[in-house]
């Protein structure tokens, strides 16, 4: 009894840096919590995952068969419930992704343990979490707790923690089989499909003007477009951008678009959102242009200017023209 | 093909300076518009198109009070068959709660698909839909960007993180969570909400559903909502827009992205 379940992600043979985040986090948590450090890794051919998990964890449990070559959350939520029945962790945590998203609901209903989702920051009292996490798009920060209950959930946001581990743990490898009477899953893996490259490659920019939601309307496009033509700089955008699209995808910066890390990004009218933040994490100096002070975006921006961007883009291109 | 949309009103919050009420626990949401939730439009619009590939019937479903009708309406404007609200009375719910009612509250409906958004706009908590489907034993996707019907099954697209998305076949019934991109949400005009209300809307109430007050307890409380720190770590450039672009031409220049 005790101890936490770190849920590895995984994807084409490599260990996905939020696994290392959520196990470097969890390594603090487990003095509050007791118990050991679990790191359960599900997959096929797992031995390079194995050794990027050493020292990372007390213990990785791994369940090697080639069913599991594929994330498939009806699966791994059997499994899971299994394991957590034999170990009973007080907390398994997983990552705020879209395996995430799949996984953690369907397992919180099979174990019937309370789950809180894209998590920030997790505090341990008297042996019961409690969780710090956004709302309303970031502008919102809500403490919430978890009812009593023999073990919690918790999803953990991307980025939110360091991925370098506080100490080396001695790393004991269990290998266990596959549990026997499994149903067949009702959903089937096809393929893996990469986006299209587009006529420039915004994560090789290093001079990025980029564009979001408060640009308002498709025709007002054409003043940023310019505005980074006369600056010598590509063009990008957020999310919303894409989604309604006004531009294509390859133009778009973040978790689900590219990561970029140019030495200059100016984001106008861009609120960030997390996915969209994660994506500019390499930048060297990030200019944000947002009415709202407490949009997201300041909160990264090393220079802010909360102000309409239709004011400040004419007077950009003035200044730019009269020289 | 027979579709269950599950709809979510929500305050719209662009651009809105939100304000937290005294008890810390709610925002206060007197003086805000409401919208429906932009996931929702997304795929209220995806179980619409795919209803006008085939036949069936696309279905709205709602929790929440009388008000909320209006995103029901709006569904119906846009294509939805009929649907059904709903009312929770004087109960608050959390996130596993509410995947409990819907889940329980569409008996009668037929379907072979369930479609949700990703998450809500207020909560962005994404955990309702994939609860929903594990009451019911629904196969299930998640960020679902492309849907294809394709003999009793489809074939959906998902996407993943860095530009991945991974395409596979599901077995139906099913439940997706829709993505914001996969349509073009068509526009709904006052002409349109009109005349959909002759569309049947039936409202449940919660009492119905013969949940027991276990199953509707919260298992996650709020404890503290507050607002992050105004401006975070930004250095604010202050002035008019002259000065500010002025100010931002300069730091171009230190940064050497600009002669």
């Amino acid at each position: 009894m005790g101890g936490i379940f770190v849920v590895v992600e995984h994807r084409q043979g490599k260990v996905r840096e939020i696994t290392l985040e959520m196990l470097a986090k969890a390594g603090e948590w487990k003095n509050d919590l007791g118990g050991d450090l679990t790191a359960v890794l599900l997959g096929w051919e797992t031995g390079s995952l194995i050794e990027a998990l050493k020292g990372r964890a007390d213990r990785i449990l791994v369940i090697e068969d080639e069913r599991l070559k594929n994330f498939e959350a009806e699966v791994y939520k059997l499994i899971l419930q299994q394991l957590i029945q034999e170990v009973h962790p007080s907390l398994t945590l997983i990552g705020q992704t879209s395996w995430g998203l799949d996984l953690a609901p369907c397992l919180a209903v099979k174990t019937g343990f309370p789950l809180v989702t894209d998590c920030v920051e997790l505090r341990i009292e008297a042996g019961r979490p409690t969780a710090l996490r956004q709302m309303y798009g970031g502008k919102i920060f809500a403490r919430v707790s978890f009812k009593e209950s023999p073990g919690y959930l918790a999803t953990i946001r991307p980025g939110a923690f360091s991925p370098d581990p506080s100490e080396d743990h001695q790393t004991e490898v269990i290998k266990k089989q596959f549990p026997a009477g499994l149903p067949e899953s009702k959903k089937q893996f096809l393929e893996l499909i990469e986006s299209e490259a587009g006529e420039v490659d915004i994560s090789q920019a290093d001079f990025l003007v980029s564009v979001g939601r408060g640009v308002g309307e498709e025709e007002n496009l054409a003043l940023v477009r310019e505005l980074a033509r006369s600056l010598g700089a590509v063009l990008s955008c957020s999310r919303p951008i894409v989604d309604k699209k006004w531009l294509p995808k390859y133009h778009q910066v973040g978790t689900s678009g590219k990561s970029v890390k140019p030495k200059v990004y100016l984001a106008l009218g861009i609120s960030g959102a997390f996915q969209h933040l994660a994506g500019i994490s390499g930048a060297g100096t990030v200019i944000a242009v947002n009415k709202d002070p407490r949009a997201p975006i300041f909160r990264v921006a090393q220079y802010g200017v909360a102000q309409d961007l239709f004011k400040i883009i004419p007077a950009l291109m003035e200044q730019i023209n009269r020289n | 093909m027979n579709i269950i949309v599950c709809v979510k009103r929500v305050p719209f919050t662009q651009e809105v300076d939100l304000e937290i009420e005294a008890g810390k626990r709610e925002v206060d949401r007197e003086s805000l518009a409401y919208v429906v939730n932009d996931w929702d439009n997304y795929a209220i619009e995806e179980a619409v198109r795919l209803k006008e590939q085939g036949e069936g019937t696309v279905t709205a479903i709602t929790l929440g009070p009388e008000e909320d009708e209006e995103v029901l309406r709006r569904c119906l404007a846009m294509g939805a068959d009929r649907a059904r609200r709903i009312d929770p009375g004087e109960r608050t719910l959390d996130g596993q709660g509410v995947a409990r009612v819907l889940a329980r509250g569409l008996a009668g409906i037929p379907f072979d698909l369930i479609l949700c958004g990703v998450q809500a706009e207020d909560d962005n908590q994404g955990m309702v839909g994939i609860m929903m489907a594990e009451h019911l034993g629904l196969a299930h996707a998640v960020v679902v960007t492309g849907i294809e019907p394709q003999e009793g099954k489809l074939i959906v697209q998902c996407e993943l993180e860095g530009g991945l998305d991974e395409r596979s076949k599901i077995k139906l019934p099913a439940l997706l969570t829709i993505q914001t991109g996969i349509n073009e949400p068509r526009y709904v005009s006052i002409m349109g909400i009109k005349k959909a209300a002759k569309k049947p809307l039936e409202v449940i109430p919660l009492a119905a559903l013969n949940l027991s007050p276990d199953d509707l307890a919260p298992q996650v409380l709020i404890e503290e909502l507050f607002l992050p720190p105004e401006t975070g770590g930004a250095e604010m450039i202050t002035g008019d827009p002259a000065q500010a672009a002025e100010k931002i031409l300069q730091i171009l220049k230190e940064k050497g992205v600009r002669a």
